[in-house]
C-alpha cells in the first residue's frame, strides 16, 4: 500500500510541475521550443531524461538481467552515439534550425519536398521510439498494482495526451530535468545498495519457494526410476518444439499437483532433473546463484571491481523457455533452468541477437556489426533528441548540454550493468518478461524504493513518450500542414492542430504498444535507430559537410533511407519470428538489423542523385 | 570571425570523432571477430569486454570535456555563461 501512494505523490508532483509550467507557454514558439531560453545545464539533465527511455532502464537491465553481457552492449552503442551527436551534429544543428529537424534540413532550400520527406521520416521514427516506450509503461504497471498490460499501456497513453496537450517544451524539459536526475540518483543508491548486499548461493526466490533437483541413475529408465519414487502417480514425457535442443521436459504428477522437469546429462553420466515452471500455472520468481567461488555460501560487501571479479567465478541460474507438446498433443510454454558459469555470462554472444559473433558464418556477425553501426548512428538523428538543441540559447550553449547530457548518461550506463547483474541474482524475477527486472530488483531491497523506482521510471515513460509526441505534432504541423500543404494558420491555431495530432498519435502508440507486450523493449529501440540512422543521417551529414548536396540528394536519401529500413526490419527474420508468427528461415533478407545496408544506402543516394542535380550554372 | 571560430570547433569535433570512432570501431570488431579476446581477464579477474566497455564510457565523457574546454579556448559565444530560463 505504501508503495502504491509513494508512487501516486511522485506522479502527481511531475504532473503538477507540468501543467504550472505549461501553462506558461502560449505562443508556438515556447510550446515547441520553450522559447529558446532553458538554461543549458537543466537542458543538458534533460537530454538524459529524453535519453534514458523505457529502454535504457528496463529494456538493458532486464536483457543483462537474463542473458548477462549482451545488455551491456546496448548501453555502450546508445552512449557512443552521442559522440555523433556533440562532436559533428550539435552545434551546426543549432545554427541552422528553428523548431524541427526538418527546419535544419530545409535551412539552405526552403523546399517543400524536403519538409514532406523530413516530416514523415519525424513521424516514422517517433512512432518506431513510442512502441517500446508504451510496451515499458505495461511492464512496469503489472507488478505494482496488478493491472494487466494493456491497462498500464492506456494510462500512460491517457496521462501523456493530458500532459501535451496542456503542456509543452517548457514542462516537458522541467519534468525531464526532474526525472533524469532522479534516474541517475537513484540508480546510484540502487548500485550501492546492490555492492552492500554482494552474493548468496539459493535454490529459489524471494517468496521462499525452492526449485527441487532429481537425480536418477539412467536416461533410458527414467519414466520407470520416477515412477517408483514416493508419490509420484504418473510420469509423461514432453515433446519440445526444438527438436535440437539439448535439454529434455518431462511432467511428474502426484496426487495434489503436477510438476515439469527439464533434465539432461551431467559429467558423472547421472541424469539430473532440475524443476522447472509452467506457464499455465502460477509463476515463482528467479534469479539465483548457484555456486559461489571455493565453495563460499555468501559473498558479502563487494567493490566495484571485485562485484565483477567474484561473478566470474559463481554459477548463475539463468532461465529459458521452450514451447512443449503434452502426450496429448496440446502444447504449453516451459520455463526451465539453465545453470551458466559466472565466466559466459560476464562475456558478449549469449543473447540470440548477439549469438552471431560466436558463430563461423560471416553472415551472422552482420547482424553484430549492423546492430552497433546503427546505435552508433542512430542517436545523432533521433528527432526527439533533436528537438531539444533549440530549447537552448546559442550553440554553445547547445554543446554545454550536451556535455552534460553525456557525463550524466555515461554515469547511468556503468551503472546499468550493476543494475542488471543485480537483477539477475536478486530473486525477485518474473521469468515470462524481461522488461521487469529492474523494478522487481528493487523490491528485493525494500518495498520503498520499489514504489520510488518504479514511479521514477514511470515519469521516464511519460517524459519520453512526451518528447516524442511533441516531436510528432511538430513535425505534422509545422511541417507538413504550414510548409507542405500551406495551411495558413495564426499561432493559436498551430499549436490548436499540434495538441491534435498529440492525441491521434498517442492513440496510434497505444494501439502498438499493446500489440508488442512480449518484445524487449532495447531491441525494439535498436530498430528505431536504424530507421533513425539511414533515413536522417546522411542527409543531416552531408548538409554539413558536402557544398554539392542538393534539395533532390536530400530528399532522396531519406526517402530511400526510411523506405529501405523499414522494409528490411518488414521483412527480416526477427519479425517473421516474433510479429508474424511465420518461421524466421523464411525471412526475404539475410540478418535482421538493417543498418550497414541501408546507412550506406542513404549516403549513396544522396551523392548520386546530388551529382545529377547540380546546379545549371556551377 | 564567427564563421573561423565555427570552422576550428567543427575540426576539432571532427578529429575527436575520429579518435573515437577508432576506438568504438576496435571494441565492436574485436568482439565479432575475437570474441574469446574478449573473455580474458587483464586487470583485478575482470574481463576485457567489460573494462573495455567501461573504457568506452570514460573515454566519451573525457573527451566530451576536452571538447567542451577547447572550443571554450577559442573564447566563443560568451554570452551564453549560465542561460537564465
Amino acid at each position: 500500500m505504501t508503495a502504491v501512494i509513494i508512487f501516486f505523490l511522485f506522479v502527481a508532483v511531475t504532473l503538477g510541475l507540468s501543467f504550472y509550467l505549461g501553462s506558461k507557454a502560449k505562443s508556438s514558439q515556447g510550446y515547441f521550443a520553450a522559447h529558446g531560453q532553458i538554461p543549458w545545464f537543466v537542458n543538458g539533465v534533460a537530454f538524459a531524461g529524453d535519453y534514458l527511455s523505457a529502454a535504457s532502464f528496463l529494456g538493458i537491465c532486464g536483457m543483462i538481467a537474463f542473458y548477462g553481457y549482451d545488455g551491456f552492449l546496448y548501453s555502450i552503442g546508445y552512449l557512443a552515439g552521442w559522440i555523433v551527436a556533440l562532436f559533428v551534429v550539435a552545434e551546426p544543428m543549432k545554427r541552422l534550425g528553428k523548431f524541427t529537424f526538418a527546419d535544419a534540413l530545409d535551412a539552405r532550400f526552403q523546399s517543400r519536398g524536403i519538409k514532406l520527406a523530413a516530416g514523415i521520416s519525424t513521424l516514422a521514427v517517433s512512432v518506431f521510439y513510442l512502441i517500446p516506450q508504451m510496451v515499458g509503461a505495461g511492464a512496469l504497471i503489472k507488478p505494482l498494482f496488478g493491472f494487466e498490460h494493456w491497462v498500464g499501456v492506456v494510462l500512460v497513453g491517457s496521462v501523456v495526451i493530458v500532459i501535451v496537450v496542456t503542456a509543452g517544451m517548457v514542462s516537458t524539459t522541467w519534468v525531464q530535468f526532474l526525472k533524469g536526475s532522479l534516474l541517475v540518483v537513484f540508480s546510484g543508491i540502487l548500485t550501492v545498495l546492490i555492492l552492500l548486499r554482494g552474493f548468496e548461493t539459493r535454490s529459489g526466490g524471494i517468496d521462499g519457494y525452492e526449485f527441487k533437483t532429481l537425480t536418477v541413475a539412467d536416461a533410458n529408465t527414467l519414466t520407470d526410476e520416477l515412477a517408483a519414487r514416493e508419490g509420484i502417480e504418473a510420469v509423461e514425457q514432453l515433446t519440445p518444439e526444438n527438436p535440437n535442443l539439448q535439454i529434455a521436459f518431462v511432467r511428474t504428477r502426484t496426487k495434489d499437483a503436477a510438476t515439469v522437469w527439464s533434465y539432461d546429462v551431467d559429467a558423472t553420466e547421472n541424469v539430473v532433473l532440475r524443476e522447472a515452471q509452467d506457464a499455465a500455472q502460477p509463476l515463482h520468481p528467479i534469479g539465483t546463484i548457484s555456486k559461489l567461488p571455493e565453495g563460499q555460501s555468501k559473498a558479502g560487501s563487494l567493490g566495484l571491481l571485485s562485484f565483477f571479479s567474484t561473478l566470474q567465478k559463481s554459477e548463475v541460474v539463468l532461465w529459458r523457455n521452450q514451447k512443449v507438446f503434452n502426450p496429448d498433443g496440446t502444447e504449453t510454454r516451459i520455463y526451465y533452468q539453465k545453470p551458466t558459469p559466472g565466466s559466459e555470462v560476464l562475456r558478449p554472444g549469449e543473447h540470440p541477437v548477439f549469438a552471431g559473433i560466436r558463430s563461423d558464418e560471416p553472415i551472422n556477425k552482420l547482424n553484430f556489426l549492423s546492430l552497433m553501426l546503427a546505435l552508433f548512428c542512430g542517436t545523432a538523428s533521433l528527432p526527439h533528441i533533436l528537438i531539444r538543441y533549440y530549447t537552448v540559447k546559442d550553440a554553445a550553449a547547445a554543446r554545454k548540454s550536451t556535455i552534460v547530457g553525456i557525463a550524466s548518461i555515461g554515469f547511468f550506463y556503468v551503472l546499468t550493468l550493476y543494475l542488471g547483474l543485480g537483477a539477475m541474482t536478486s530473486g525477485a524475477i518474473d521469468v515470462s518478461n524481461d522488461n521487469m527486472a529492474a523494478p522487481l530488483l528493487a523490491k528485493s531491497i525494500n518495498a520503498w524504493l520499489f514504489a520510488i523506482i518504479s514511479a521514477i521510471a514511470f515519469t521516464t515513460v511519460l517524459g519520453t513518450v512526451s518528447g516524442l509526441i511533441l516531436a510528432s505534432a511538430g513535425a505534422v504541423t509545422h511541417d507538413l500542414l504550414t510548409s507542405v500543404f500551406r495551411v495558413d494558420m495564426n499561432d493559436h491555431s498551430k499549436v490548436r492542430v499540434a495538441k491534435l495530432a498529440s492525441v491521434v498519435v498517442g492513440g496510434i502508440a497505444v494501439v502498438l504498444g499493446i500489440i508488442f507486450e512480449k518484445m524487449n523493449v532495447s531491441y525494439l529501440v535498436g530498430w528505431a535507430f536504424s530507421v533513425a540512422a539511414s533515413a536522417n543521417l546522411p542527409a543531416l551529414v552531408m548538409l554539413l559537410f558536402w557544398k554539392g548536396t542538393t534539395r533532390q540528394g536530400i530528399i532522396a536519401a531519406v526517402v530511400v533511407g526510411m523506405v529501405s529500413s523499414l522494409g528490411w526490419i518488414l521483412l527480416s527474420g526477427d519479425t517473421y519470428g516474433k510479429v508474424y508468427g511465420l518461421d524466421p528461415a523464411d525471412a526475404m533478407v539475410p540478418f535482421s538489423q538493417p543498418g550497414i545496408v541501408t546507412i550506406p544506402l542513404g549516403f549513396l543516394t544522396l551523392v548520386l542523385v546530388s551529382l545529377l542535380t547540380q546546379p545549371k550554372s556551377s | 570571425m564567427e564563421c573561423a571560430v565555427e570552422a576550428r570547433n567543427a575540426r576539432i569535433g571532427l578529429v575527436l570523432f575520429f579518435v573515437y570512432l577508432l576506438l568504438y570501431g576496435g571494441f565492436v570488431f574485436i568482439n565479432a571477430y575475437s570474441p574469446t579476446t574478449m573473455e580474458s581477464t587483464p586487470f583485478a579477474g575482470v574481463n576485457l569486454a567489460i573494462l573495455y566497455g567501461f573504457g568506452l564510457i570514460i573515454a566519451a565523457f573525457l573527451m566530451a570535456l576536452l571538447y567542451g574546454f577547447l572550443c571554450r579556448e577559442r573564447g566563443d559565444e560568451k554570452q551564453s555563461e549560465e542561460g537564465q530560463p
